[in-house]
């Protein structure tokens, strides 16, 4: 019988371990990999990547009718009951947006991000991952608020980008927090973000990676590779791409036309419930074989799915 | 591997009698090792060395190509184990599995759906590549005449599968000279298995559990003389496809092992517990390294995203698809039509001419030279800006198209409207929505109203 022997890769370099939720509550810790993702006979894979559910904190106005199909009952009923739901349909996490804190979607402010979060904390006690309406001046004003208010719980708070990261980094410093950093599908801008961070003395490892998605036939061949060379970058040894990285396929899978449109699209697309499922699948499970450690998910079916597809690739008794 | 010059001139006659063309035989050798030519140019090369530099000539993954005409496919020949490399060359071919135990109605629904299916995304049009068919039954008969049936409602390369040589025989006999693959040799039946497929010219299947077991029948097949091999090393599942074909591709590229330089045939849907599970393991196998994937079930709302994943994982990354810049009639456009501004960018084009096609409202699009990037990702590089909107509409006189003055923009750039406006005087600007799929709703509401004004 030919001997075939499987040359095996040492790298250098490992991806940091970062500690989500903690405290009185449940807590999650993602990273410490030592080899590219899954391949278990090169190195160590300590955790599994985990999956967080987005939460909104007013109803969301355009999303597809496949979600409105199975949240719109909670949407309704409130965010506790939303966040419940999350947790029930397999969230490790919760991701909630504050988006009411946007100009268009009713300009809150401070006050109450700080009670839509206090409204999650106390419904589910798994980890939290908040996130601002995406308008840098708003994100800064209803995160530092958030941060303040529940220092120690140990939230990763986002987005974290060149234009604001002194505020948020600074606030997330104070009050034992965690930042999500993000840059524009570019592996010298998300290395170049993470300098940034740690010069002002951030702590490693309470800084999580988004290098953007780009959503399955929308940017994810770049998206793809640009997480592929973070990771190959990170086990090389270079400490400033070894983040963890977080991704949001539910929020970009569900975006287009493909995940949302059920008429007046060619007959070969096919139903519309089960593509646009299977668009959010494709996407995070492109992600997870890109090194993803953390996937911001949508439909609860998706993530079922996701779920025994890492459950599987975690296993090492095949 | 490709051997150096200094090792291919080492297998030439050393006589320098310049009948190839070049002025001594390293100079042949050096142009040799660039693959710039071919070996026959030498008249005077002997056997032994011929097959030396055929052997070396072989890429560390072979090239196997299943089935003839139009839409046969190759698989293999890739050289690199992530994309970002360089690119990944030969797209995995999706097949959909049939068995002698469906009813021949079901199997000519089946055949007949997946042979005509094809779907479009960003100008090209995506297809499934194969039918396999499956002797569930152990019966050279009902093989043959499935096969024959299914041959005759496609021209489809066909993958035939069973252990049985006798029932291969049988089946390979309908579809004489057609390529189909042969699935599969093993331990047992290697011997016979690679008799058909030396006897047919078709590729064959080496089947075994594990790496080992593979490269011994794989070494078998080879002994026979049949080199256009695929493997399965029994892997199933998320887990175990991941890491062994990974070692696979990594023993073929690394370490330059022969026995295992082959592409790999994966089943996604043994031992998923769903179709929905069998299309995501799909989705893996079509990123990590399978050169066929044989499906159990066929839905077109999971055909239409892997086959998108395969056309984003096999882009070449050097290169966005692009589409020429200029202006664009959609359905018939006349002088009171909008026109709408966009990039080059495939993607872009793609979507918003669709949208706009769907609108049933004739539009003039221009598109920019952004260099292949979307809106907002050139608009940042600042590729896409007032300047450069202003040339492309002066260049393409689209001014002598349409007898009124506005121009649509993307959503995303809204804050190009006063620069436009600058450089093109007489020119308004309107800011069309973000989304693609709200151009239909803005043509007809918005700028209907907008137009009426204006001849107000
Ligand atoms: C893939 C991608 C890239 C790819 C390029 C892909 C390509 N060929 O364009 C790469 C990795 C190369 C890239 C690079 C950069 N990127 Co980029 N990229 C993306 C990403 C993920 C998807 C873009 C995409 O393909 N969208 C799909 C296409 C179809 O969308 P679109 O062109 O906008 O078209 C839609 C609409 O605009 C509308 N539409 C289009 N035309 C028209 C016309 C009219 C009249 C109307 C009404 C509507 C309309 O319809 C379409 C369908 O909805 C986005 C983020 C995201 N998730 O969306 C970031 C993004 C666009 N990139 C961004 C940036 C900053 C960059 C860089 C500058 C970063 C850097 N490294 O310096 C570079 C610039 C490029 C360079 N220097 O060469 C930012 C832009 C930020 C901003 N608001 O300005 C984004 C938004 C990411 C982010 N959140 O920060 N990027
Ligand atoms: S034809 Fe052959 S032998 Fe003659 S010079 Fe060329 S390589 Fe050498």
């Amino acid at each position: 019988m030919p001997a075939i022997l499987v040359p095996t890769e040492k790298w250098a370099g490992k991806v940091r371990e970062v500690t989500l939720g903690g405290d009185s509550r449940k807590k999650v810790v993602v990273g410490g990999e030592t080899t590219l993702p899954f391949l278990h006979f090169d190195g160590v894979i300590p955790h599994a990547p985990a999956i967080a559910i987005d939460v909104e904190d007013v109803a969301p106005q355009n999303w597809s009718p496949v979600l409105g199909a199975v949240w719109g009952d909670v949407m309704r009923e409130g965010l506790a009951a939303w966040a419940r739901k999350a947790v029930e349909a397999g969230a490790d996490m919760v991701a909630l947006t504050l988006r009411s804190a946007d100009p268009d979607m009713g300009n809150t402010g401070p006050a109450e991000a700080v009670e839509a979060v206090k409204k999650v904390l106390a419904a589910v006690d798994v980890p939290l991952i908040v996130y601002g309406p995406g308008i840098a001046a708003k994100d800064n004003e209803v995160l530092v608020a958030v941060s303040d208010a529940f220092a120690g719980k140990r939230l990763a708070l986002g987005l974290c980008e060149d234009k604001n990261y002194r505020t948020i980094v600074a606030t997330c410093m104070a009050n034992g927090h965690i930042v999500i950093a993000n840059s524009p599908i570019d592996i010298n801008l998300a290395k170049q973000l993470n300098i940034l961070i740690t010069d002002m003395d951030m702590p490693g490892d309470r800084i999580l990676m988004d290098p953007t998605t780009g959503a399955l036939g929308y940017g994810l061949e770049y998206t793809y590779s640009v997480m592929e060379r973070l990771r190959v970058a990170a086990l090389l040894g270079d400490s400033m791409t070894a983040m963890p990285m977080i991704l949001n396929p539910g929020r970009e899978g569900w975006r287009f036309k493909e995940a949302k449109t059920r008429d007046g699209v060619p007959t070969q697309w096919g139903d519309l419930e089960g593509r646009g499922i299977a668009w959010e699948t494709t996407t995070a499970i492109a992600q997870l074989q890109a090194g993803a450690d953390i996937l911001v998910m949508r439909h609860p079916k998706a993530v079922g799915l996701v779920k025994r597809a890492i459950a599987s690739l975690m296993a090492t008794n095949y | 591997m490709a051997l150096s010059g200094i090792a291919i001139y080492k297998l030439l006659p050393k006589t320098n009698c310049k009948d190839c063309g070049f002025p001594t035989c390293l100079a042949f050798a050096m142009k040799l090792s660039q693959q710039g030519i071919k070996l026959s140019a030498c008249p005077h090369v002997s056997e032994e060395s011929k097959q030396a530099l055929d052997a070396s000539a072989r890429p560390p993954i072979q090239l196997v190509t299943v089935g003839t005409g139009e839409r046969a496919f190759s698989v293999g020949n890739e050289v690199v184990m992530f994309r970002h490399e360089k690119t990944f060359y030969n797209p995995t071919a999706l097949a959909v599995r049939v068995k002698t135990s469906q009813s021949r109605e079901a199997i000519a629904a089946t055949v007949a759906a997946v042979d005509a299916y094809s779907v479009e995304r960003v100008g090209i049009h995506m297809r499934l590549n194969a039918i396999a068919i499956d002797d569930a039954k152990g019966d050279p008969a009902a093989f043959a005449s499935c096969v024959e049936q299914v041959s005759s409602i496609t021209k489809m390369p066909l993958i035939l599968i069973s252990k049985d040589p006798r029932v291969m025989e049988a089946g390979l006999s309908k579809v004489a000279g057609r390529r189909s693959l042969i699935y599969a040799a093993n331990s047992e039946n290697v011997a016979q298995m690679a008799a058909l497929a030396a006897k047919h010219g078709s590729p064959l299947a080496v089947q075994g559990d594990g790496l080992s077991q593979v490269a011994e029948v794989v070494e078998q097949a080879n002994k026979a003389g049949v080199e256009e091999l695929v493997l399965d090393p029994g892997a199933r599942g998320f887990g175990n496809t991941l890491n062994t074909f990974t070692q696979i591709r990594r023993l073929a590229l690394k370490s330059k092992e022969r026995l295992v330089g082959y592409p790999v045939i994966a089943f996604p849907g043994e031992g998923s517990i769903s179709p929905e599970e069998e299309a995501l393991l799909a989705s893996q196998l079509v990123i990590k390294y399978a050169g066929i994937v044989v499906l159990d079930h066929f839905a077109p709302h999971h055909a239409y995203p892997m086959l998108t994943l395969r056309q984003n994982i096999y882009t070449d990354p050097q290169k966005p698809i692009q589409v020429e810049p200029g202006v664009y009639p959609i359905r018939d456009p006349g002088r009171d039509s909008p026109v709408l501004v966009t990039t080059n960018f495939s993607l872009t084009y793609f979507s918003v001419a669709g949208e706009v096609d769907g609108s049933g409202m004739p539009a003039w699009l221009v598109i920019c030279d952004t260099d292949g990037l979307s809106v907002l990702t050139s608009w940042a590089a600042g590729k896409f800006d007032g300047a450069k909107i202003a040339k492309t509409v002066t260049t393409h006189e689209v001014g002598s198209r349409v007898d009124h003055r506005f121009l649509l923009i993307p959503g995303h750039v809204a804050v190009l409207s006063g620069e436009i406006e600058e450089e093109l005087p007489g020119w308004s600007v309107l800011v069309g929505p973000r989304e693609g799929i709200d151009i239909p709703g803005y043509l007809k509401n918005v700028w209907t109203a907008r137009l009426q004004g204006a001849k107000k």
